[in-house]
This record gives structure tokens, C-alpha cells and sequence, in this order.
């Protein structure tokens, strides 16, 4: 009973403890400036609430836009990243040929390089070949380097498929293609489905990328624009705070729902953050 | 297993073509850039050996941003891990609530760093910010301090705000962990009359190596390429008191046109980074040859 009370009572402090930043953002957010400048107890709810900064932040600070890039640009680069890791995870678990150690090494490898050592000459291909500040120039990208991981983490769960459902259809006659893509696949796809939670709660958090590789404004994603907003609105902190809870909404509301998935592929993956 | 000749690099063709474009041939490309002088817009560029790493070493931002990183490192795996750990620890039951716990610690972990350093950008705010405020409140005037301001303690602050999103990171990691230390053991233990620092001590800690060693690297990797918290917080100043390679590397790159001595700096961030990423491949090896 008493290590019950002990329990609940340590627990409870240090999540609370735990949460003051995010407490202060929200409080902040649907604070006037007014009070926020008079009285400076930020932990305290707001005397007036003031969702209109939700709507300044969304309409002038053109949260809407960057919400609609962020799509544009985490969809087809979740999608693709699992569509062609897909691919490479099959011949990787499926089939014994020379290069498939060495291979398999440089897709485990390449998820952890750090971008910098990418970014001069990503930068410059882009530049070259028109890809500069476009959707696809991020999208392309990010399919590249997110495949390492996807690669890593559906290779692993295919191995965990019995063996005998391929040779089985292999005595049938099914092709190499048609074993991948109507066996395969269905089997995978909760596998994906994990993988695919993580990869859209990074892509739609990217920030550097997104930093090197687009200039205008009307295709920055959200992470960008937050970061345009402080400088448009350096002193009027509750739009900015209005700003940044919208960029993190669509997120934690992610994470919440497929929590198990999500916890899931960080530790089978343990590699990102 | 097949044994078939072409249908494997059939099924590679189209990843590895994708994986040679934007990841293994930059690494390579970034690495001839290193040993040039390209400033990032002219068409010609001249190779100038290894004086751009000459250069770094008596560049003192550089050795500035470096010895930030080693902060960094230190912090991530001295604190980090051992927070992380007890957190598991104390998560890591039955009890009623325990997984709506464990689901609030693990929120800073799906916001972006540019939501993160939002927030705490108001925290550390000297005039109002919530900490400097707090400890007037509390008659500590004292200690209030321009946390992002002043060089001698603003890569603490920084610092501060990156672990609120690792320490998370690393309980995620032990409460994995712990899920694989033999029951049987720990009730043994039990049984012999082991009290719990002992169980914990002996029987778990031990268990819980391998998983503190992958926690590690991972910090250690996570530390080498910090970039987003820094660049959203203090672009690595004032003067670069805050500055890590990684944004170092930016700032001399995309902002001063700087991209043979840049890459170079991505050159030494790389290599110091291959040291772990090699230790991680050989127990990721190890376990490739489990499976086969």
C-alpha cells in the first residue's frame, strides 16, 4: 500500500514536471498579449481565453499554407520510401547471391550518416537538374534516405515469415514478381503500416532538409514556416505559440492513436529520433 | 533460400539505383569537395589538398563547435541514459495508470525540434521567460540568468531543451529492454532475499547491457548530428558559443558560400560519427548471423 501511495505520488510529480514546457505552450497560445506582458505567471491558465491567435496563426501567419506543403511532401515520400524498400527487403531476405551482406550493410549504414554529408552535394544535383526548391527535390530525398531504415525494418520482418508459403508457390509456378507482389506484400503490409507511422512523424517533423532544399515561402512545410513566424512576429509570442501547438497537432494525435506501432519501430529500429 | 542469379538484382535495381544517387555517391562527392575550394555557385572549381583541414585546426569556432559536441555526448550519455533508466524502472509495472504515464513522458518525442525550441525559447527567455520568472518568485533572483545569452552557459540551455526529447528516447529503449530480463531471474533473487537496489544491481543491470550498449551508440550518433534545436534556438551563437559541427558545418556552407571548407567539416563530423556507426553495424552483424 504505502509503495502503491509512493508509486502514484512520484509518478505523478514527475510527469507533471515532465510537462511544463508543453503546459506553457498551450497557455501561452490562447493568452492576449496584454497579459502576457502584465502578468508574468506563465503557469498559470489564461484569464481571458483568446483562440482568435489559432486563426491569426493559421490565416496571416499562413499556417494553412505550410499544412497543405507538409502534405504534399510527407504522403508521397511515406508512400514511395515503403513502396521501394519493399523491393530491397525481398531480395534481401529472400535470396542468397554475393552482394547481399555488403548490400544489406549499406542500407544499415546509410540511415545513420549524418546529413551534412549529404546536403553540399544533394544541394547541388538538386540545383542542377531543376529539382531546387520543388516539392519532389524533399520527396526524392527523403524517399532515398528513409529507405535505409524502411529497408532494415521490413527485411527483418520478413525473415519471420515461414519459408514454406514461398516454396509452395514457387512448386506452383508463381514468378519471382508475382510471389512479391500477391504474397508478399499482403503479408507485410501491418509491418508497413508500423513503419509508416514513424517515417510520416519524421518526414512531417523534418526541418533541415526542407531548410536546404526549398527557398520560397508557398512551398515551405509547416517546421519551416514555424520558423519563418518568429521572425514576422517576433514580439507577439501567443501567435507564435498558437503556430507551433498547430504544428504539433497532427503529430502527438498520430502518436496517440497508434502509440504500439510507434513505440514499436523506435526500439526494432533504435537507430533514429 | 533461392538460389536464383538475376531476380534478386532485379528486385535491388530500382532502391539501389535511388540509394546511389542521393546517399552513397554525396558521401563520396562530399568527401572530393573537402579537398577543394568550390564556393557553391561558379562552375569551376580547384582542388586545394587538405588546406581546408589544415584550416580547421586553428579555426577556434570550429574547435569551439567541436568541444560543444563533446558536451553534447557527455550529457546524452551521463544524463540521458540514467534518467532514462530510472524512468523505465519506475514504469515498468502493472499498475493502473502506468501506461498513461509512460504516454505523457513520451510526448516531447513526436514534436519537431522547431516546436520543441519554441517552447523553450519562452522558458529561457531572461525578461519573462518561465524559468527566470519562477526563480524570482521563489526569492532565487540570484540565479536568474540570460540563459541563450550568455556564451559561458548557453549550450547548457540548449542542451537542456534536446534532453526533454532524448531522456524519452532512452526510456522507450530500457522499457524495451527490461521486457527481456528473465523473470525467473529476478524472482529468484527474490527468493534468496536480494532487496531491490540488489535485484536491480545484480540481476537486472547486467541483464540489461546489450540494450544499454545499443542506447548509447544511438545517443552518442544522436549527439554528433544535433543541428534543428541549435539552429532554431541560437543559430549556434552568440559567437558561436553554442555552435556544433553540424550547424557549424551549415552556417560556413549555405550561409558564407564556404562549401569545400564545409564539406570538410562534414568530413571530420563523418568520420567521428563512422567510429559509432561501425560498433552499431557489428552488433547489427552479430545479429544478421543469428538469423541465418
Amino acid at each position: 500500500m504505502k509503495q502503491k501511495v509512493l508509486f502514484y505520488a512520484v509518478s505523478a510529480l514527475l510527469v507533471t514536471v515532465w510537462l511544463v514546457p508543453l503546459v506553457i505552450g498551450v497557455f501561452t497560445s490562447f493568452k492576449s498579449m496584454d497579459e502576457l506582458l502584465l502578468s508574468r505567471n506563465w503557469w498559470s491558465p489564461p484569464a481571458d481565453w483568446h483562440p482568435r491567435n489559432y486563426v491569426t496563426a493559421w490565416v496571416e501567419g499562413n499556417m494553412s499554407r505550410y499544412y497543405v506543403n507538409t502534405c504534399i511532401i510527407t504522403v508521397p515520400s511515406v508512400l514511395g520510401a515503403l513502396m521501394v524498400s519493399s523491393l530491397g527487403a525481398f531480395a534481401l531476405a529472400w535470396y542468397r547471391f554475393k552482394l547481399r551482406t555488403p548490400i544489406l550493410l549499406l542500407f544499415v549504414a546509410g540511415m545513420l550518416v549524418p546529413a551534412q554529408m549529404l546536403m553540399i552535394p544533394v544541394y547541388r544535383f538538386s540545383v542542377r537538374t531543376g529539382l531546387y526548391n520543388t516539392y519532389w527535390a524533399v520527396v526524392l530525398l527523403n524517399i532515398a534516405f528513409e529507405s535505409g531504415f524502411c529497408t532494415f525494418c521490413l527485411r527483418n520482418f520478413m525473415l519471420t515469415i515461414p519459408r514454406s508459403i514461398f516454396e509452395a508457390a514457387q512448386i506452383d509456378g508463381a514468378g519471382p514478381f508475382r510471389i512479391y507482389a500477391s504474397i508478399m506484400l499482403p503479408l507485410v503490409i501491418p509491418a508497413m503500416a508500423a513503419i509508416a507511422i514513424l517515417e510520416f512523424t519524421w518526414v512531417w517533423n523534418d526541418y533541415l532538409w526542407s531548410l536546404v532544399l526549398i527557398q520560397s515561402d508557398k512551398l515551405k512545410p509547416v517546421t519551416l514556416g514555424l520558423a519563418n513566424m518568429q521572425g514576422k512576429y517576433l514580439t507577439n509570442w501567443a501567435v507564435i505559440a498558437a503556430g507551433a501547438m498547430e504544428a504539433a497537432i497532427v503529430p502527438v494525435i498520430v502518436f496517440l492513436r497508434f502509440q504500439k506501432y510507434f513505440i514499436e519501430g523506435l526500439t526494432v529500429g533504435s537507430v533514429k529520433g | 533460400m533461392n538460389r536464383d542469379h538475376w531476380t534478386p538484382y532485379a528486385f535491388l535495381a530500382a532502391p539501389v539505383t535511388i540509394y546511389l544517387v542521393w546517399v552513397i555517391i554525396p558521401i563520396v562527392q562530399t568527401m572530393v569537395l573537402s579537398l577543394s575550394d568550390w564556393d557553391g555557385v561558379s562552375s569551376t572549381l580547384s582542388l586545394v589538398g587538405f588546406d581546408n583541414y589544415k584550416r580547421l585546426l586553428s579555426d577556434p569556432y570550429f574547435i569551439r563547435s567541436l568541444k560543444n559536441n563533446v558536451t553534447w555526448i557527455v550529457a546524452f550519455v551521463f544524463l540521458s541514459l540514467p534518467i532514462g533508466l530510472a524512468m523505465a524502472m519506475l514504469f515498468n509495472n502493472s499498475m493502473k495508470g502506468s501506461r498513461l504515464f509512460k504516454t505523457l513522458i513520451y510526448l516531447p518525442m513526436t514534436l519537431s525540434f522547431v516546436v520543441v525550441g519554441q517552447v523553450w525559447s519562452w522558458i529561457l527567455e531572461p525578461k519573462y521567460g518561465a524559468l527566470n520568472t519562477f526563480l524570482r518568485f521563489v526569492g532565487l533572483d540570484s540565479l536568474a540568468r540570460p540563459w541563450l545569452s550568455d556564451p559561458g552557459i548557453v549550450t547548457y540551455s540548449v542542451i537542456a531543451a534536446a534532453l526533454w526529447r532524448q531522456v524519452s528516447y532512452s526510456m522507450i529503449l530500457f522499457l524495451a529492454g527490461l521486457q527481456n530480463v528473465p523473470r525467473e531471474q529476478v524472482e529468484a533473487a527474490l527468493v534468496d532475499g536480494a532487496n531491490g537496489w540488489q535485484r536491480f544491481r545484480y540481476v537486472i543491470l547486467p541483464a540489461l547491457w546489450p540494450s544499454t550498449v545499443v542506447t548509447i551508440t544511438v545517443s552518442i550518433i544522436d549527439s554528433l548530428r544535433a543541428f534543428d534545436i541549435v539552429h532554431v534556438l541560437t543559430r549556434g551563437g552568440p559567437f558561436y558559443s553554442s555552435s556544433v559541427i553540424a550547424n557549424y558545418m551549415y552556417i560556413q556552407a549555405f550561409n558564407n558560400y564556404r562549401m569545400g571548407y564545409g564539406s570538410a567539416i562534414a568530413v571530420v563530423q563523418f568520420l567521428m560519427t563512422l567510429v559509432f556507426i561501425l560498433a552499431y553495424l557489428a552488433s547489427a552483424l552479430r545479429r544478421e548471423v543469428d538469423y541465418t
